[in-house]
């Protein structure tokens, strides 16, 4: 471990319906770092990241078993509120979803629900926001065209622009270059670099090139099971687990 | 190989076949009610009541029953609207994990939008005796919107159901609520298609007679509150067609053009009108 965990995942089992798809995990995400879960396909990290933010809640037949702790909160076995606990957590998914309305809409969507109406205020949050996520200076002139007519690449930091904007402490990214052309993936990658200094950041990536060029911490998972982890340096110079080795071998994807 | 080029074209035609049986049905039906219908139809047929009543009048003409139409079929699409917005968000919302649930309340809406119209207007008629109410536009409204209620509830999950998990997730992740997902998000997304889901409700509500026949009732007047009776056009239709004078009848296809005419205006309107608000639509 390096670094205060800012998430400490704890006997972490998942099943949907018979199926287990998670099994006994016990990870320590740490602050202010980026922590990636890799791995192949269909190994659970994206249920895995699912589960920080209780999307899994939108599943039928999911079972939650073990203990997540959150700043010293169980967010599996709490009474507190859900949506306060999802702000808390940004999210990128593997294509961007941007919300059917405008490109400032959708950077103010979530100011304004959390009560921000001044318009003044509104305009500069909103620059401010796109400003960090690198796309104020493609669409400042067009603020008020519809968020369907950027490109996918402009769509995803648009995504994450929507995303900071609600001031959260993690940021949950699943795949989030899986779409994207070279050049936005790594726009993506450099804005994570700078952004981990002020948030906690999981990525799972299934790409080893792309973990290898972010990864501080990194959790390898083979099947439901975290084989292995540890700091990145560490465990891609001196993998411990057969599992691993072959992963970085290539032996399999 | 040759065999299955037979079976490409054979089929291929049999779709175009069917499409053009479909369609000249429908230009037939439309064309049979301008050619008849257009020479009765004056400016006296519009603006007027009926003087004779329908059955007999060749006098006068079916105002009160546009109006009729007009009023029971925008105020039974509303009342629907109230019940089924509703509840087609909260099954595709609020019950998305519970698929299972969702789908017996999708079996029992289809059920009940198979269940004929005259079905629904007796029901009508048994409440309003229990009830002692008379034949009035307001038992019409119900009645007629208890009938359309299952076909705009199942027309707009079937476009609520389109929006990707995604967009859901990622509404959330925002940290916005059920609700605040259900109207900001989700009504965005599928304007267009919970528009086109009303005016298909309109379209059944405006057209049934069955339902109106017992509950509405009849009259020559305009209506002038919610409990009195009412005229509906296509009960026109039915008493003229029904009349043994040809005048009457030929009046009949006149009430049809009408009635088609109607529908077809405000189907066009709310589509240029929806369309503006379809900018913003992600497509998927």
């Amino acid at each position: 471990m390096n670094g205060t965990p800012k998430i400490i995942i704890r006997n972490l089992n998942v099943s949907i319906g018979k199926q287990q798809i998670l099994r006994n995990i016990n990870v320590q995400v740490p602050e202010n770092k980026i922590t990636v879960l890799l791995g192949p396909s269909g190994c659970g990290k994206t249920t895995l990241l699912k589960t920080l933010n209780r999307l899994t809640d939108l599943y039928e037949d999911v079972n939650l078993k073990g203990s997540i702790i959150i700043d010293n909160e169980d967010i599996l076995n709490t009474n507190s509120d859900i949506t306060m606990l999802r702000k808390k957590m940004g999210l990128l998914s593997q294509r961007p979803y941007p919300l059917p309305m405008s490109i400032f809409d959708n950077v103010a969507y979530g100011l304004r629900i959390s009560g921000i109406r001044k318009k003044k205020i509104l305009q500069e949050k909103v620059r401010h926001y796109l400003e960090q996520a690198s796309l104020w200076d493609e669409v400042f002139d067009r603020l008020k065209d519809p968020a369907s007519k950027l490109s996918i690449g402009q769509q995803q930091r648009l995504c994450l622009a929507r995303g900071l904007a609600v001031d959260p402490e993690i940021i949950l990214a699943d795949e989030p270059t899986s779409a994207l052309d070279p050049i936005s993936s790594q726009a993506i990658e450099e804005k994570f670099m700078e952004l981990k200094q002020n948030y906690t950041i999981v990525v799972v990536t299934h790409i080893l090139r792309q973990a290898r060029r972010i990864a501080d911490h990194v959790v390898f998972m083979y099947l439901g099971d975290v084989i292995e982890q540890g700091p990145a340096a560490e465990i891609f110079s001196n993998p411990k687990m057969d599992r691993t080795k072959q992963y970085f071998k290539g032996a399999f994807n | 190989m040759k065999f299955k080029k037979t079976e490409e074209t054979f089929f291929r035609w049999l779709m175009i076949l069917s499409t053009s049986v479909i369609v000249a049905g429908l230009l037939l039906i439309i064309s049979s009610i301008i050619y008849k219908g257009l020479p009765a139809l004056s400016w006296e047929m519009l603006s007027q009541t009926p003087k004779g009543g329908f059955y007999f009048g060749k006098e006068g003409g079916i105002l009160n029953a546009i109006i009729g139409s007009l009023y029971l079929s925008v105020g039974a699409t509303f009342l629907a609207l109230l019940i089924g917005l509703p509840v087609a968000l909260y099954m595709n919302i609020f019950l998305k994990k519970h698929n299972r649930i969702v789908n017996i309340i999708r079996f029992f809406l289809d059920l009940s939008w198979g269940i004929p119209s005259i079905v629904y207007g007796a029901f009508g008629f048994t409440m309003m005796i229990y009830f002692g109410l008379q034949s009035s536009l307001l038992a019409g409204m119900i009645t007629v919107s208890l009938f359309i209620i299952p076909i705009m509830i199942r027309a707009m999950d079937e476009v609520l159901k389109t929006v990707p998990i995604g967009l859901m997730e990622a509404s959330f992740s925002l940290g916005s609520t059920k609700s605040e997902t259900a109207f900001k998000v989700f009504l965005k997304q599928c304007f267009t298609g919970l528009v086109t889901a009303i005016l298909l409700s309109f379209g059944r509500a405006i057209g049934d007679a069955a339902s109106v026949l017992f509950t509405t009732g009849y009259t020559d007047n305009i209506p002038q509150s919610l409990g009195e009776p009412t005229a509906t056009l296509p009960l026109a239709i039915f008493f003229q067609l029904s009349s043994p004078i040809p005048e009457v009848k030929a009046r009949a296809y006149a009430s049809a053009l009408v009635l088609t005419v109607i529908i077809l205006i405000i189907s066009i309107s709310a589509r240029l009108l929806s369309k503006r608000y379809n900018k913003h639509k992600i497509k998927f």
